[in-house]
């Protein structure tokens, strides 16, 4: 796959912009402005970023609670986003989601399904809609490593397979199921090996390269745009903070987590642009304060927005309510 | 008017508006060539090859399915084989769909949650206690779901019409003694909405409010006690999820006394919600306390003669009745 330079910046500004982002979640959390609970994703900026870059208009992409950089990715406003988070009016579900919830349909973020197993199974009513409509679009579900032994993992892999459906299952392995080390979840090295029961592709790799995650899942997208079916894909990477903010995180090392944040998606990335002179220090400086301003207006947006009025509990329970004037 | 059965009911309404709406779909175990596990779907196949599919045993897969293509716009109407197995795939029900407007952001996507789901329910064929249930009861209490729950050919098909051309996710129960009833059912488009109980035998002594199957009875106990002079007022909410308060309200004003007739076990009961309603918003019009005619709180038996013990008969109807009068 052919990369152009500006594509190269302009996945270095995600990357970066989901980083600050989470940040910012992170210390508005410790300060406790945030309500409710908030899983970041820092450290698999690579895996979000990838993706989303080969994702185009009527693609649909799914993920969980980890992955608020994925909305940042498909271009869903971070002003609603950060607002959704305050649960504030101007969020994305008019602050009636919240972070395990927020999306943005226009954009193709379905959002975050906060219940593991069946966003592996909803992913393939939309890949059934668009084989239907023929419209060469696919339908992506981003999700952990503790998902993926759900059942729905399974039996949705297997209707995306006995269908052909333009599914892709991408598992961000981030070695912990909330505390539970994948050593004690099952007994094979790669996940990708269950898609050989269901007779389909499937593919581990490194999550933190981001070359490599453009270009897997460039290529299962490309196949499954074309009739070709779903497709399996691993990423193996690590998620620097807890499972949650505020968890201690006593099932893990130090050294673990320093050895991790040596494979660090975004440095990573930078030696590449610096090798084939794509940027300099000083412009990947700009962009990282660029992305960091964005964020500052994000949470200023979010601060000035107003609470729902009372009258919004009651709004979207039905689209029709017989006998009564709800609407 | 012709008359045609349950089934027959449930097959014109799905060709119908699988002819009128190209994105409506039909689809779940053996609903294809097989026709479903009741017949229901059979030749709806040989019209509409691409467009009733057979699946996996895999409710969890079928639903998520029927989400997922509702979110996107289509009409799923996905068929469980039993609502028993509801139990299966309830988090469709519970936290995917029923939810899904409201807390996820579903408004900027406006209409797009709505998929029927149907099911055979009830006991009476002798199939034990995972085959037997009438689920309604789990599923009152869930925010965002509509549950309709019809009796007769004419409403069947009417309200399973109108269900498939709403925007909410519907939980459409059929219960499996009623397939084979037969009942006049109007030409043309006929069209049922939710939250209109209707008045099957008008009455000035008692209320009875019953579903399905004990629609039926219900009106038998009525024409057995009509000769005693007792004159029933038979109304079946036909959805309870919009429920119509307003019909069961007068209905109870003007008789002032409510028997509640469901085949399902007393405990939890979905009707219990309308005695409760009809309790706090009419209880000065109530010369006697509402009476429930249910199940016992057990599972249901396979020995027939359990069973048909177990199914609230005609005579536990009148007892009821006759207790209301007391």
């Amino acid at each position: 796959m052919k990369l152009t330079n500006n594509d190269l910046i302009k996945l270095y500004g995600d990357m970066w912009y989901i980083r600050h982002f989470e940040q910012r979640l992170a210390d508005l959390f410790a300060e406790g402005v945030l309500p409710g609970f908030i899983h970041l994703g820092i450290g698999q900026e690579a895996c979000m970023a990838g993706t989303c870059f080969n994702l185009g208009d009527g693609d649909i992409i799914g993920a969980t609670h980890r992955e608020h950089g994925v909305l940042l990715c498909r271009g869903v406003s971070g002003d609603a986003i950060m607002a959704e988070l305050y649960g504030k009016v101007t969020g994305t579900c008019k602050g009636k989601g919240g972070s395990m919830h927020a999306c943005g349909l226009k954009q193709g973020a379905l959002g975050n399904n906060a219940i593991l197993g069946p966003a592996q199974t909803i992913v393939n009513g939309f890949a059934y809609a668009h084989k239907t409509r023929k419209n060469k679009k696919v339908a992506v579900s981003m999700f952990g490593d503790g998902a993926a032994n759900r059942g729905e993992f399974h039996e949705g892999m297997n209707f995306a397979s006995m269908w052909n459906l333009p599914s892709i299952y991408i598992i961000n392995n981030n070695g912990y199921a909330i505390s539970v080390p994948k050593s004690k979840q099952q007994k094979i090295d790669d996940l990708s090996a269950r898609a050989a029961g269901y007779g389909i592709p499937g593919v581990s790799i490194d999550g933190n390269d981001l070359i490599a995650v453009i270009e897997t899942t460039g290529e299962a997208i490309a196949r499954a745009r074309e009739g070709g079916g779903p497709s399996l894909i691993e990423f193996k990477t690590y998620r620097w903070r807890g499972h949650f903010e505020g968890d201690p995180t006593p099932y893990r090392t130090d050294e673990e987590v320093a050895e991790w944040k040596k494979k660090d998606p975004i440095k990573r990335f930078e030696k590449i642009l610096l090798e084939r002179s794509v940027a300099t220090e000083k412009d990947m400086k700009g962009i990282h304060d660029q992305m960091l301003a964005k964020v500052d207006g994000h949470q200023k947006f979010a601060e000035d927005s107003p609470w729902p009025p009372m009258s919004e509990m009651y709004t979207d329970v039905y689209y029709y309510e017989e006998g009564s004037d709800q609407k | 008017m012709r008359e045609i059965t349950v089934a027959e009911a449930i097959r014109e309404a799905l060709t119908e508006e699988m002819e009128r709406n190209p994105e409506v779909f039909v689809f779940g175990e053996d609903v294809g060539a097989f026709g479903g596990c009741f017949g229901v779907t059979t030749g709806l196949y040989d019209k509409f090859p691409d467009r009733v599919i057979d699946t996996m045993i895999a409710e969890t897969g079928i639903l998520g399915i029927a989400c997922g293509a509702a979110y996107s716009g289509m009409k799923p109407v996905p068929e469980i084989m039993f609502s028993d197995f509801f139990s299966v795939c309830f988090d469709y029900l519970f936290n995917q769909s029923s939810k899904a407007r409201y807390m996820t952001g579903m408004q900027e996507g406006g209409k797009n949650a709505g998929f029927v789901l149907r099911a055979p329910n009830g006991a009476g064929v002798r199939a034990a206690a995972q085959h037997s249930q009438c689920v309604e009861q789990f599923m009152m209490p869930v925010v965002g779901l509509k549950i309709a729950i019809p009796s007769t050919p004419a409403d069947t098909k009417g309200m399973l019409k109108y269900a498939i051309r709403g925007n909410d996710p519907v939980v459409f129960l059929e219960h499996k003694m009623m397939y084979g009833i037969s009942g006049p059912v109007p030409d043309g488009d006929h069209l049922v909405p939710f939250a209109s109980a209707d008045i099957k035998r008008e009455g000035t002594d008692v209320t009875i409010v019953a579903t399905q199957m004990m629609v039926h009875k219900s009106l038998a106990a009525a024409e057995t006690l009509a000769k005693e002079g007792i004159n029933i007022e038979v109304v079946d909410p036909r959805s309870l999820k919009p429920l119509d308060m307003k019909t069961i309200l007068a209905s109870v004003k003007k008789t002032k006394h409510l028997v509640l007739v469901n085949e399902a076990p007393k405990t939890g009961n979905a009707l219990t919600e309308i005695g409760l309603r009809v309790v706090e918003e009419a209880f000065d019009y109530l010369e006697a306390p509402p009476v429930r005619v249910c199940a016992p709180d057990t599972p249901i038996p396979f020995s027939p003669v359990l069973e048909d013990a177990w199914i609230r008969s005609e005579a536990d109807i009148i007892e009821g009745v006759r207790k209301a009068l007391a």
